[in-house]
C-alpha cells in the first residue's frame, strides 16, 4: 500500500498533515505526532502584528517602571546578553527541524507588504521546507472592496515567491467572490498550492457578563462538505497542490478529501481532542479502506470523484441545491 | 562590560557600581549575592554575566549564588573561601552589619577577601538608603583592611588593587565607595582589561591560597575552641600581616600606577606645598575639597586635602608623610557619626597617628573633627570651603557638622550655599523628568554619548523623590575637557528641560537655570498659549534671568512615533540640537546608533518608533519670544494649603513638602524619629489623567471598587438624609440599598487628587448598562475638568458622619467597605496589589492595631517621608505602626505584642488592687469583659472611660498610674507585616519561631513573589519558570509553599488568600485570623508592577492564578480539629485551565521564551505538573479524616 503523495512539491510519507497549530510549541508532542504518522507539520501563524504587539508590550513593561525610583531603577534583568525578540518564532522553527524529520512548515500572517517578506525571508533561512501564507483579513471596514482586498493579497503571495526558493502555499477564506477564479489567479502566479479553508476565530457572547469573549471552538465532520465541494471544484484546474483544512476527524473524512483532489489533509482538532494517537487510527482506517476498495496507492484515489471525474459532476453544483431543498419534507 | 589593553585603553561611560562589578567579577570564582540598595546593582551584573556564560579572568564561569540574607552570604563565603575559591561578594549598610560576625572569622583565619561595599547609611532614628560611611565604620574591629575609592575610576581600578592586595597580604579587604553619588554615578571610565588585572594579579599568592583549601587528602581543622591558655596569643599571631600589608598595598598601587599611568597612594596629598591648612577626608567629598582647595590657592592662600586610600591598616608614617611640613590646622572630615564618642574613626586615628608618630611638624598642629554627608546630605563646595574657613579662625570649632542647621547643640558651622567654583568649560545641565517617562534612561544613553563619541569627560547623576513610581526625577549632567571633580548637584545650569508640563508652577525648574540658561519645556500647546498658561512667576522668572525658552510638544511627537508617553526621545534630540555638544547630523547619528544599541534586542519595532521620534523631534521645536515683562492677567499660584493640619505638619512636613527639608534645623526633628501619622492627605499629587465617575443609576452598591482601590481613593459612605444638607451641587447621592438601614442614602466618591488613575475600581465593577455595557456604574473620565467639583464633593463626603462599627454586620465584603480606612494616599505603584490587603486590615482592626512592618516596599510606602499614609479615625485612634529591620520583623512584632500583654498585666493588676476603691462589680465588668467583636470593644472602651472619672477621684499613686495605662485595658491587636522576601527568606527564621512561640500575633505577608523594593530579585516565592534579577536564566525550582509548612505545626492559623479572586474569602480569612487566640498566618497574593504587565490586570490575572490552580486558596483553622472537623478548607476549585492561561500575560514568564525557550517550555511543563500534585495533595489535606490530630493544648513555648 502506498500512501505517500506529493504536497508543495514535498513529498510525503501519508497525506495526512497537522495544521498550523500550538503544537510546534511543544517539541514532545510534534515528535509524537510525527511516530504516529504524521508526515508534515505546520506551524502556527507568526503573526506581524503579534510581533510588533509583543515587541511593544515587552518594551512597555521593561521600561515603563524602570528609572523612577532609586532603589529599584529596573525589575528586570538587563539582558544584554540575549536576542529577546523578534526571532522566537524562527529559533521554534529551527528546534523542530533540528527534532523532526518530516518536513516543517513555516506560516506567516502579515500586515504590511515588507513584514511578509522580511519574515518569509527570516523562515527560509532558518530552514521551513515551505511556507504556508495565512492570509487572513477580517475585511470590516465598509470602504474597502472585495477586489482591493483580492489584489493585496494577490501583491504578498507574489512578493514572497519571488523573495524565497522553497514551496509556498497560500490559505484560503471561503469567502471570496469568486473563489475558483482567485484561485485559478493564485495558482498561476507560482502558488505552489493553496489550503482550504482558513477557520476564523469567531468570538462568542457571555450573555451573563454582557461581554465579547474569545472562543475557540474545535471543528467537526460537518465542516468538511464546504471543503469538499471546493476541492471537486479546484483540483481539476490547478497545477500547485490542495490541502484540506478543517473536518477532517474520520478516516472516511480523509478518504473523501482525497477522493475530491486533496493532496494532503490537515488535522488540528482531532489531535487537539484526542492526541497523537487518533493520526494511527486515521490512516488505519485509510489503509483498511483501501484494502477493502482495492486502492493501491494515494495518487490513484486522489480526484476520483472531483469534478472532472464524478460520475455526477453537476451534485457538485447548484441544481444540487434546490433537489436538496426539495427532499426536506416539513 | 567592556574588556580592552591599558596599551589602548577604552573609555566607557558606566557607574562605578558596574565598573566594580566588571572587575570583581573577572577576579573571582563563587559570588555570593543578596539584594541590598544602593550595592544590588553590583551582584545582579554578576548574575547576568554568568547567566550569559561570561568567563573570569580564568576561563570560567563564576558560580554566582543568591542566599537568603547577607548574614547567609557571610556563611558562604566564608566557606567557599576556606574551601579554596576565589570569593566575593557586594554589600553595604545592615547588610554589611549582618556580615560582621564572619568578618572576624575570616579575618582570624586570614582568608583572601574583597567585599565591594556602596557605602551607605545605618538604620537608627529612621531608614536611609542614601551613602555615608556607618556601615563600614561599624566593622573597624572586625580585622578587614578598608580601602576608599572616590569616583568611579577609582573604584574601577582599586576593585583590582583590593582583590591583589588581598591575595599578596592573606587579609581580607573592605572595598567601599559612596553609596548613589559614586555608585549610582555614571561618568567616564577607561577600563582595565584582562592583560591589566593578569599583570597586577599575583598568580603565586593565588596559587598559595587554594594550596590552603580544605581537603581530605590534607586534612586540617579550623575552628578550635581555644581556652585562657592560648586564645590572647592566637589573636596577637596576626600583627605582622597588619604591620606588611599597607607596603603591600602601596607595592601594588605603583605597580598599577607604572601600568595604567594611574598612580595611587596610602595617602595622597592634593594643595600647596607649604599649606598650613589641610582638611582630611575620604569619599567623594576628596573632589570638593580638591577642588576648592585649588580655588583656594589660586586667590593665595595655602590649602591642602589628604585623601586617605587606606583606612586600615592606617599606617602613620605614610600619613605624616603626606602631611605638608607647614601644615598649622587640620580638619577632619568624617562622613560617618559614633553618637558619644570623643570623636568619629578618622578624626581620631589622625590625633593618634600625630601623637603617636611624634610627628616632625613644628610644634603640633591644631586638629579638630567634623561630620558631613550623612544620609547623602549634599556636599557642596561651599562647605568644603567652610570647613577650611575654620580652620583659620584662632579658635576653630571641634566636632562640627557641615551642611544641615544644628540649632540644638551647636555644631553646625554656616556656609555660604551660592559659593560656585565650577569652571567655565564645564556645561552644566539638569532635566526633570516623570519616573517612566523615560527622561533618566535617555539622559544615560546621553552622557554615554557625550563621554564615548567626542572628547569630553561625562558625568550624570540622577535623583528620584521617595514615591515607589510617579516620581518627580532630576537629571544633573556634566560634561567638560577635563575629568569632572563635581560629586553635587548642579544648582546653576546652562540648559535645564521638563518634560512634564504639569510641574509647571509645582516643581521649581526653573530654580535650576542659571541667568542666559536655555529651558526646553515640553508643552502640549501653541507658543503663544504656553507662554499664556505660564504662572506669573514663572514669567518674571523667565525673563529677569534672561532665559531662553524652547518648547515642543513632545508627547504628541512621541504619540505619533508610537511611543507612547515616553517623550525621552524626542527631549534628548532636542537637548543636543539646542546644546551644540556636537554637530546636528552627527548628534542625531549618535542617538539612533544609541537606540540601536539599547533597543535592537527588544526588536525592529522599538527601534523604528524610537527613530521616528528622533526624525519627528526638530520639526516640532519653537522658540518662545519673551515679552518684557510678564502677563498682567497671568495667574499666581497660589501658595498651598493644608486645611487641619497641625503645626508640625504646617512647620515642617510643609517644607518637606516644598522640597525645604535641607533647610530645616535639627530643632525641628523628632528626636527619637517618632513622626505623627496620616500626613499624606495634605500631598494631593494630582497624578491621574482619568478619574472614575460615577453613576449612582447603574451602582449596586457593592463597594468592591472601594475594596480593590490601592489608595483608598475611592470610598463609600451610607447616611441619613438629612446629613445631605449643605451638599455641593455635585454632590451624588442615592437610595441606600439596605435593609438594615432603610431610608439612608448612599454616596461613592473619589478623592479626585489623591486617585492615581489605576482603574482597578472599573475594572472590578460589575454593575453595567444594559443596553450599552461599556458604560458601568464607575467609568474612567478626565480629571481636570471634574477636580473643582469633586474637590468639594470629597471635603463634604470626609465630613459626612463615618457609620456606627457596631451596626455593621462585618461578614460580607460590602459592609467592610463602610468602615474607614486608616491607610491612605499612599505612595505605593499606581494599581499595588499589596495596600488593598492592608487599607482591609486598618478598616477592620485599625483602631486598635499595632503594626510590625519588615523593611521592603509596605515600609516604604508605610513610612516614607515626607508624608505618612496611615490616619487616624475621627475619635484620634489608628494604627501604631513601626519599623525594626528587614530580617528580624517577626521577632520584633512578637516583642511589640509582648509589651502590649504586659502593659494589659500591669493596668489589670493596677485594677484589681483599686477594684475596693472603685466598685468591684465594675471593676469585674472590665476585667471579665469580653473584647471580640465591635460592640464589646465599643463597650470596653466606654468603661475605660468611665473608669477615669472614678480614678480621678482617687487620690493615691497607683490611681494615678492606672488613669496613665487605663487605655491598655481595651484589646490591642498585633500584626506583623512584610513581603516574600522577608518571610520566605531573611526573616524566615523568626517568623518560624514566632508561629512556633504560640504567641498572640498575626502575620500578613504580601506576597508579590519578588523582592519588588529593590528590584524584583528571586525569593524562595518566586515560581518556577519566572525570570526575575538573580534568576535571569528563570527559576528552576518551586516556590517555597510557606503556608503548607505553617500548617504543619496545626496550633497556627493559616490562609492563603487571593483578593482579586475571592474577596469573600480574604476577608473571612482576616476575621477568623484575628478571632485565633494563638498565631496566624495570611499569605496574600499580590500582584506587582515587577511582574511585568499592566496591573490595571491585576485583579484578572489574581483570578486566573486561582483558576488554573497557580495559586490555591485555602485557610486551616485549628479550631476546627479541636471540634473533630477537618482543619483544612480548600477554598478554590480544581484547576479549570491550564497554567499557561496565567502565565502568557506576565512578562516574568514570557520572556523566558525569548530568552530561552527550551528551558521555557521544560519549567513551564514542570510547572503544570507541580500543580497538579500540589492540588492533589491540599485535596488529601482537605478531606474529612478523623484521624486528624488536635492541636497542642499548650503551645511549645507559651508567651501569652
Amino acid at each position: 500500500m502506498n500512501l505517500s503523495t506529493t504536497y508543495l512539491g514535498l513529498k510525503l510519507r501519508s497525506p495526512v498533515v497537522i495544521g498550523a497549530s500550538p503544537f510546534c510549541d511543544n517539541i514532545a508532542l510534534a515528535g509524537q505526532l510525527e511516530e504516529a504518522g504524521a508526515s508534515a507539520l505546520v506551524m502556527h501563524s507568526l503573526f506581524e502584528e503579534q510581533i510588533e504587539l509583543e515587541q511593544r508590550a515587552l518594551f512597555h513593561h521593561l521600561e515603563t517602571p524602570a528609572e523612577s525610583n532609586p532603589e529599584a531603577v529596573s525589575y528586570f534583568p538587563r539582558y544584554d546578553e540575549y536576542q529577546l525578540t523578534p526571532d522566537t518564532y524562527v529559533r521554534k522553527l529551527e528546534r523542530l527541524k533540528n527534532a523532526l524529520s518530516i518536513p516543517v512548515i513555516a506560516s506567516l500572517n502579515g500586515r504590511l507588504p515588507g513584514g511578509w517578506v522580511d519574515y518569509a525571508r527570516q523562515l527560509e533561512s532558518a530552514g521551513a521546507d515551505a511556507i504556508e501564507l495565512n492570509t487572513y483579513q477580517l475585511a470590516t471596514d465598509p470602504d474597502t472592496s472585495g477586489n482591493f482586498i483580492e489584489t493585496d493579497i494577490m501583491e504578498i503571495v507574489r512578493s514572497v515567491i519571488a523573495t524565497v526558493k522553497i514551496p509556498v502555499s497560500v490559505k484560503l477564506s471561503p469567502f471570496h467572490t469568486s473563489l475558483a477564479q482567485f484561485a485559478s489567479t493564485l495558482d498561476q502566479q507560482g502558488a505552489a498550492g493553496l489550503v482550504l479553508f482558513n477557520r476564523f476565530y469567531q468570538p462568542d457572547f457571555d450573555i451573563d457578563d454582557l461581554e465579547v469573549v474569545p472562543r475557540l471552538k474545535l471543528s467537526n465532520s460537518s465542516e468538511l462538505l464546504l471543503r469538499l465541494r471546493w476541492l471537486s471544484i479546484l483540483s481539476p484546474h490547478l497545477k500547485g497542490s490542495l490541502a484540506c483544512s478543517g473536518g477532517v476527524h474520520t478516516a472516511e473524512d480523509l478518504i473523501k478529501a482525497v477522493l475530491a483532489g486533496a493532496n494532503a489533509v490537515q488535522v488540528v482538532s482531532l489531535p487537539l481532542e484526542f492526541g497523537p494517537r487518533s493520526i494511527i487510527t486515521l490512516l488505519d482506517g485509510l489503509v483498511e479502506w483501501m484494502n477493502d476498495h482495492d486502492y493501491r496507492s494515494i495518487d490513484q484515489m486522489r480526484g476520483a470523484l472531483n469534478m472532472k471525474h464524478c460520475p455526477n459532476p453537476s451534485a457538485h453544483e447548484r441544481a444540487n441545491y434546490i433537489k436538496v431543498l426539495q427532499s426536506w419534507k416539513v | 562590560m567592556k574588556q580592552t589593553s591599558s596599551a589602548d585603553p577604552l573609555f566607557s561611560t558606566l557607574d562605578a557600581n558596574e565598573a566594580v562589578a566588571s572587575v570583581a567579577y573577572r577576579l573571582n570564582e563563587l559570588i555570593a549575592i543578596y539584594p541590598i540598595t544602593p550595592s544590588s546593582a553590583m551582584a545582579e551584573s554578576c548574575d547576568e554575566w554568568a547567566a550569559g556564560g561570561k568567563p573570569n579572568l580564568w576561563g570560567q564561569v563564576p558560580r554566582v549564588v543568591q542566599m537568603q540574607s547577607e548574614g547567609g552570604v557571610a556563611g558562604a563565603i566564608h566557606g567557599g573561601l576556606l574551601g579554596g575559591a576565589l570569593t566575593t561578594t557586594f554589600t553595604c549598610s545592615q547588610g554589611l552589619l549582618l556580615m560582621i560576625p564572619n568578618l572576624y572569622k575570616i579575618a582570624g583565619e586570614l582568608l583572601p577577601l574583597t567585599i565591594h561595599v556602596s557605602a551607605r547609611a545605618i538604620a537608627a532614628q529612621g531608614l536611609s538608603i542614601f551613602g555615608d560611611h556607618q556601615d563600614v565604620m561599624a566593622c573597624r574591629a572586625t580585622g578587614c583592611a578598608m580601602l576608599c575609592s572616590n569616583n568611579g575610576q577609582e573604584a574601577h581600578d582599586f576593585a583590582l588593587i583590593a582583590h591583589a592586595a588581598s591575595y599578596k597580604g592573606h587579609l581580607p579587604f573592605i572595598h567601599f565607595f559612596d553609596g548613589f553619588r559614586t555608585s549610582h554615578e555614571v561618568s567616564k571610565i577607561s577600563m582595565l582589561s584582562n592583560d591589566d588585572l593578569t599583570a597586577i594579579i599575583d598568580e603565586k599568592s593565588i596559587s598559595a591560597f587554594r594550596a590552603r583549601g580544605m581537603t581530605p587528602d590534607k586534612p586540617t581543622l579550623h575552628g578550635t575552641a581555644q581556652n585562657p591558655d592560648v586564645y590572647f596569643q592566637g589573636r596577637e599571631s596576626v600583627n605582622r600581616f597588619y604591620t606588611f600589608l599597607p607596603g603591600t598595598v602601596q607595592e601594588i598601587m605603583q605597580r598599577f600606577g607604572e601600568l595604567t599611568g594611574r598612580r595611587y597612594h596610602l595617602f595622597d596629598y592634593y594643595g600647596h606645598p607649604e599649606a598650613d591648612r589641610v582638611v582630611v577626608a575620604m569619599g567623594s567629598s576628596i573632589e570638593t575639597l580638591r577642588e576648592t582647595s585649588e580655588w583656594l590657592n589660586a586667590s593665595g592662600e595655602k590649602t591642602g586635602v589628604i585623601a586617605v586610600r587606606l583606612f586600615l591598616p592606617f599606617h602613620v608614617k605614610a600619613f605624616l608623610a603626606a602631611l605638608p611640613e607647614t601644615v598649622q590646622a587640620i580638619a577632619v572630615l568624617d562622613r560617618t557619626k559614633e553618637p558619644g564618642s570623643i570623636g568619629e574613626p578618622l578624626f581620631l586615628n589622625v590625633l593618634a597617628a600625630l601623637s603617636e608618630g611624634r610627628s616632625p611638624l613644628a610644634g603640633s598642629p591644631r586638629v579638630v573633627g567634623g561630620r558631613y554627608g550623612l544620609g547623602s546630605k549634599e556636599f557642596t563646595p561651599g562647605m568644603a570651603k567652610a570647613a577650611f574657613d575654620n580652620i583659620s579662625r584662632y579658635e576653630p570649632l571641634n566636632h562640627f557638622t557641615l551642611g544641615i542647621i544644628d540649632d540644638v547643640t551647636g555644631t553646625s558651622i554656616g556656609y555660604d550655599a551660592s559659593f560656585d567654583l565650577e569652571p567655565a568649560d564645564v556645561r552644566r545641565c539638569v532635566f526633570v523628568g516623570l519616573g517612566a517617562d523615560g527622561t533618566v534612561g535617555a539622559n544615560k544613553n546621553s552622557i554615554k554619548i557625550i563621554g564615548e563619541q567626542t572628547d569630553n569627560y561625562a558625568q550624570g547623576y540622577f535623583v528620584y523623590d521617595s514615591k515607589k513610581s510617579g516620581s518627580v526625577t532630576t537629571s544633573h549632567l556634566r560634561f567638560g575637557p577635563r575629568p569632572i571633580r563635581a560629586p553635587y548637584l548642579i544648582t546653576q545650569a546652562e540648559f535645564v528641560a521638563c518634560s512634564q508640563f504639569s510641574f509647571v508652577g509645582k516643581q521649581d525648574v526653573l530654580g535650576y537655570a542659571k541667568p542666559g540658561a536655555t529651558i526646553l519645556l515640553n508643552s502640549p500647546y501653541s507658543v503663544a498659549d504656553t507662554w499664556a498658561k505660564l504662572p506669573r512667576e514663572w514669567q518674571a522668572v523667565l525673563i529677569e534671568k534672561k532665559l531662553r525658552l524652547f518648547v515642543i510638544d513632545a508627547t504628541a511627537v512621541a504619540q505619533a512615533s508610537g511611543m507612547g508617553r515616553r517623550t525621552n526621545t524626542v527631549l534628548q534630540t532636542c537637548f543636543f540640537a539646542l546644546s551644540g555638544v556636537l554637530p546636528q547630523d552627527e548628534a542625531i547619528t549618535q542617538i539612533k546608533k544609541a537606540i540601536a544599541k539599547t533597543y535592537g534586542r527588544k526588536g525592529d519595532t522599538i527601534v523604528k518608533m524610537n527613530y521616528a521620534a528622533v526624525d519627528a523631534a526638530l520639526a516640532g521645536m519653537q522658540k518662545v519670544v519673551l515679552p518684557a515683562t510678564p502677563d498682567t492677567d497671568a495667574v499666581v499660584t497660589p501658595p498651598p494649603v493644608y486645611p487641619g493640619a497641625s503645626v508640625f505638619v504646617e512647620q515642617v512636613t510643609a517644607r518637606l513638602l516644598a522640597n525645604d527639608g535641607d533647610n530645616l534645623p535639627v530643632s525641628a526633628m523628632p528626636a527619637d524619629g517618632c513622626w505623627p501619622t496620616g500626613t499624606t492627605r495634605f500631598e494631593k499629587r494630582n497624578l491621574a489623567l482619568e478619574i472614575p465617575a460615577w453613576d449612582s443609576s447603574l451602582c449596586i452598591q457593592c463597594n468592591k471598587c472601594v475594596l480593590v482601590c490601592p489608595h483608598a481613593a475611592i470610598r463609600a459612605k451610607f447616611y441619613e438624609p438629612a446629613a445631605l444638607a449643605g451638599a455641593p451641587e455635585t454632590f451624588q447621592s442615592t437610595d441606600f440599598k439596605s435593609k438594615d438601614f432603610p431610608g439612608n442614602k448612599y454616596t461613592l466618591q473619589v478623592a479626585p487628587e489623591d486617585c492615581t488613575g489605576c482603574t482597578l475600581c472599573v475594572q472590578v465593577c460589575p454593575a453595567k448598562d444594559k443596553s450599552n455595557p461599556r458604560h458601568k456604574a464607575i467609568d474612567m473620565a478626565p480629571q481636570p475638568p471634574l477636580v473643582a467639583a469633586e474637590r468639594a464633593n470629597w471635603d463634604f463626603f470626609l465630613a459626612l458622619p463615618e457609620p456606627d462599627r457596631t451596626r455593621i454586620d462585618l461578614s460580607t465584603v460590602k459592609n467592610t467597605q463602610f468602615l474607614t480606612p486608616l491607610l491612605e494616599f499612599s505612595g505605593a505603584c499606581s494599581g499595588c496589589g499589596e495596600t488593598p490587603y492592608l487599607k482591609l486590615l486598618t478598616q477592620l482592626y485599625g483602631d486598635r492595631l499595632i503594626m510590625a512592618n519588615a523593611t521592603g516596599c509596605s515600609s516604604i510606602y508605610g513610612g516614607n517621608l515626607p508624608t505618612t499614609p496611615y490616619c487616624k479615625n475621627n475619635d484620634g485612634r489608628g494604627p501604631a505602626w513601626a519599623n525594626s529591620l528587614f530580617e528580624d520583623n517577626a521577632e520584633f512584632g512578637l516583642g511589640l505584642r509582648l509589651a502590649a500583654d504586659q502593659r494589659a498585666l500591669n493596668a489589670r493588676t493596677l485594677l484589681k488592687l483599686l477594684a475596693p476603691m472603685l466598685d468591684q462589680v465594675f471593676a469585674n465588668s472590665i476585667l471579665d469583659a469580653p473584647q471580640g467583636t465591635e460592640a464589646e470593644i465599643a463597650d470596653q472602651r466606654a468603661r475605660v472611660a468611665t473608669l477615669r472619672v472614678k480614678l480621678h477621684a482617687i487620690d493615691t499613686p497607683d490611681a494615678q498610674r492606672l488613669a496613665l495605662i487605663a487605655d491598655d485595658l481595651v484589646k490591642k491587636t498585633v500584626w506583623i507585616i512584610g513581603g516574600d522576601g522577608w518571610a520566605y527568606d531573611i526573616g524566615y527564621g523568626g517568623l518560624d519561631h514566632v508561629l512556633a512561640s504560640g504567641a498572640n500575633v498575626k502575620i500578613l505577608v504580601l506576597d508579590t513573589e519578588v523582592y519588588s523594593n529593590t528590584g524584583g530579585q528571586s525569593s524562595k516565592s518566586s515560581p518556577i519558570g519566572a525570570v526575575a534579577k538573580f534568576a535571569s536564566g528563570g527559576k528552576g525550582t518551586a516556590k517555597k509553599d510557606l503556608a503548607l509548612i505553617a500548617s504543619q505545626y496545626g496550633h497556627v492559623y493559616v490562609a492563603k488568600v487571593a483578593l482579586g479572586a475571592k474577596d469573600g474569602q480574604t476577608v473571612q480569612a482576616f476575621r477568623e485570623a484575628e478571632a485565633y487566640d494563638g498565631p496566624a498566618l495570611i499569605i496574600a497574593y499580590s500582584h506587582c508592577i515587577a511582574h511585568g504587565y499592566n496591573l490595571s490586570q491585576g485583579l484578572t490575572q489574581q483570578k486566573l492564578a486561582v483558576d488554573t490552580g497557580y495559586w490555591p486558596l485555602f485557610r486551616y483553622d485549628p479550631r476546627l480539629a479541636v471540634q473533630g472537623q477537618t482543619p483544612f478548607k480548600l477554598d478554590s476549585a480544581p484547576p479549570k485551565t491550564a497554567l499557561a492561561q496565567f502565565t502568557s500575560g506576565e512578562t516574568r514568564f514570557g520572556i523566558l521564551k525569548n530568552i530561552d525557550p527550551a528551558r521555557a517550555e521544560l519549567l513551564a511543563g514542570k510547572a503544570q505538573e507541580q500543580i497538579k500534585t500540589h492540588y492533589a495533595l491540599y485535596q488529601q489535606l482537605a478531606a474529612p479524616t478523623p484521624a486528624t490530630p488536635a492541636p497542642a493544648k499548650e503551645p511549645a513555648t507559651p508567651i501569652s
